[in-house]
């Protein structure tokens, strides 16, 4: 009778691990990426719009690192970046530009890398010097309607 | 004035019923049978009820969300929608409201029973401390259970809205999975789920094990009680959840 039970509790237990496991494998992020494995790269902007820690980093729409912190550098006024970047991923040229873009009109921001053409590569602890700050949608819009009373 | 009194009499014996248990809980470990007996009657008799439910959940949230969602042209985030919903809120609210009303009032009634019959009693006199032998193991099988019947929960959940959502709808399968696993963390999602889940095992095993003890030992005291402990343990699940949720996703 005892045995039954035992075997029962087990399979109960076993069932249970097998979830967490599917929740924490298949139902998260905790499969697609980690951080080991990857070299950090830093870039300044002057807005970064809506970018937060984990957006994604990626070069021709293909994810390659995630953004480890956001600082601001009360000195130069500006914002900067640290990414980490998959190693397998090391061959960036120093030249290498890094944007804000948005996925879709309303969608989440990233940041994309477009690679150069400057010998030397990218290192960890480098810092990318080209840099194209965030889209504001306001900001457009203000610009667009001044330069329309301008017409005018 | 009078049932003020006495409801904060009855939360100061709580507390120290409380903390008897805590204290018996190490010597459990030398007989853990005991436990494992109490995870069959409590963890493994819920399992079914669980998986039902969690299964036709996860199926109606599914089937709801879809309909909503054409109308921005989103369904792909069907599945992420789902998955934040059951790891956050459902899987853990709705398994320790299934646990109470399955296990908690079972427990109470139980040892409510045991001590209308003079059972409890009859231990002291054989000088067997009834909190340790009795009490201790089914307040830990379902502290231990109700994270289990909560991962499952949120599992199957997850499963049935594949099965409605991919196989019924025609969402894209590709989409339900990258979308969850590109927006769901599993330290600020699912850990804070589990966590949840573990403080709701908490309140439900210890409301339920105190209501059988502290109950009036007649046929109608085991009834209030166990109607008690259903009322109370559900209200306590809700207003944590509120708390745990305030704190956690700021």
């Amino acid at each position: 009778m005892f045995r039954s039970i035992e075997i029962s509790v087990g399979l109960f237990v076993g069932i249970g691990l097998a979830a967490l496991f599917m929740l924490a494998m298949q139902a998260s992020n905790l499969g697609s990426f980690t951080s080991e494995g990857s070299y950090q790269v830093s870039a300044r902007f002057v807005n970064i719009g809506g970018l937060k820690v984990k957006s994604a980093v990626k070069v021709s729409g293909v994810k390659i690192g995630q953004v480890a912190d956001i600082d601001y550098d009360s000195n130069t006024f500006e914002a900067v970046v640290v990414m980490n970047i998959e190693d397998k991923f090391s061959q960036f040229p120093r030249d290498t530009i890094a944007s804000i873009f948005t996925s879709g009109l309303l969608g989440e921001q990233y940041i994309g890398l477009e690679p150069g053409g400057d010998i030397k590569l990218l290192e960890n602890q480098s810092e990318i010097r080209h840099t194209q700050s965030a889209m504001v949608l306001e900001q457009l819009i203000g610009q667009f309607l001044f330069s329309k009373s301008k017409d005018k | 004035m009078k049932a003020l009194i006495n409801s904060v009499s009855r939360l100061g014996r709580g507390t120290i019923f409380l903390s008897k248990i805590l204290a018996g809980i190490p010597q459990l470990f030398l007989r853990f049978q005991l436990v494992v007996q109490q995870v069959y009657s409590v963890g493994v008799q819920t399992l079914f009820i669980t998986l039902i439910a969690g299964l036709f959940v996860g199926m109606v949230l599914a089937l709801q969300l879809y309909y909503t969602l054409t109308t921005f042209g989103a369904t792909d985030t069907l599945g992420m929608i789902v998955d934040l919903s059951l790891v956050r809120e459902l899987g853990p609210v709705v398994a320790a409201l299934l646990f109470a009303g399955r296990a908690g009032s079972a427990l109470t009634a139980e040892i409510g029973l045991m001590k209308a019959t003079e059972q409890l009693s009859g231990l002291e006199m054989m000088a067997v401390d009834p909190v340790h032998r009795i009490i201790a193991p089914r307040f830990l099988a379902g502290f231990i259970s109700m994270p289990l019947l909560a991962a499952i929960f949120s599992a199957v959940g997850i499963l049935g809205a594949y099965s409605v959502g991919v196989d019924l709808l025609g969402v894209d399968s590709g989409a339900f999975w990258s979308q969850i696993q590109a927006k769901v963390d599993f330290y600020d999602d699912v850990m804070n789920g589990i966590i949840k889940s573990v403080v709701f095992g908490f309140i439900v095993s210890w409301i339920a094990v105190f209501e059988g003890y502290d109950c009036i030992p007649t046929s109608e005291g085991v009834a209030r009680a166990t109607t008690r402990t259903v009322v109370h343990s559900s209200l306590a699940v809700l207003a944590m959840d509120f708390v745990l949720t305030a704190i956690m996703y700021q």
